[in-house]
């Protein structure tokens, strides 16, 4: 699952066509849902696929596929020295989290080996981090009201 | 793939992607896609560091399911942010005719 869930990602963001990459996104969003299984949260891993490859992924390829182009759905190669500076940037940073982790000793962690249940986790969201959910449900507002009114403004520039 | 490590390893990986996709791209859906599987890291050591823990005490059920509902806000806040994203680029597209981050200049409407 691990090599399913990097593969995908590197797919996602080198396949040749757009819509391709769009689908590398799903699989590598489905591969850590499935680690979330492996993680004894399956309501988080079905909330992830529900979420992610249900809207995220579908809203992409609707996308992709309203305002395709050809120029574009297969685009200029970045030259070779940015390829070269994003390698090693990625390298850099995902080696030095690596050894930062493994430093910090955490063999020594213990599954715990309790799921948490749906009760757990609503009664968390319902009690102590209910401010955050109201909070969270203003930005989905503004969220929704945001992209409302930028299709707005893209009509009026169409009338003028 | 049963140690916290491998998760760890599987995160940090994802997250160097993401960096990597952020530095050479400058198509904005392949920016788009880049931060996606940053977040994505981000919520997989959410999870892996509520479910393990350098104890095994009474409070361990807490621990586990508060790292949960985190990844469920941020799950939702990521669903928000790319339907904004996604309004943005085609708004883009449609008055630019391209969405290379290199070619949008101006940010006056």
């Amino acid at each position: 699952m691990m090599v399913v869930t990097v593969g995908s990602a590197i797919v996602a963001l080198e396949a040749e066509e757009i819509v391709y990459g769009a689908i590398g996104l799903a699989g590598s969003l489905f591969g850590v849902a499935t680690l979330f299984f492996f993680l004894n949260a399956p309501y988080v891993a079905v909330f992830q696929i529900a979420v992610y490859i249900g809207a995220v992924a579908v809203l992409i390829l609707f996308t992709v596929m309203l305002v395709r182009q050809e120029k574009w759905a297969k685009e200029v190669k970045p030259k070779s020295l940015t390829t070269v500076a994003g390698v090693l940037t990625g390298l850099a940073i995902t080696v030095a989290i690596a050894l930062a982790v493994f430093a910090a000793n955490i063999s020594s962690f213990v599954n715990l080996n309790n799921s948490a249940t749906f009760v757990d986790i609503g009664t968390l969201i319902s009690t102590s981090d209910s401010p955050v959910l109201e909070l969270l449900a203003l930005v989905l507002a503004a969220s929704v009201v945001a992209a409302l009114t930028l299709s707005k403004v893209e009509r009026r520039e169409e009338q003028a | 793939m049963n140690s916290l490590g491998d998760f760890v390893l599987v995160s940090a990986m994802l997250f160097g992607i993401g960096i990597y996709g952020l530095v050479t791209k400058r198509n904005a859906l392949r920016l788009l896609f880049a931060v996606e599987i940053m977040i994505n890291a981000a919520n997989l050591n959410f999870v892996a560091f509520g479910q393990y823990a350098p104890f095994a005490s009474g409070t361990a059920t807490v621990s586990n399911a508060l790292g949960q509902t985190f990844v469920l806000f941020s799950i939702a806040l990521a669903a928000a942010e790319a339907a904004v994203i996604l309004a943005i680029v085609v708004v883009a597209y449609r008055l630019h005719k391209d969405v290379d981050v290199s070619e949008l200049k101006s940010l006056g409407g």
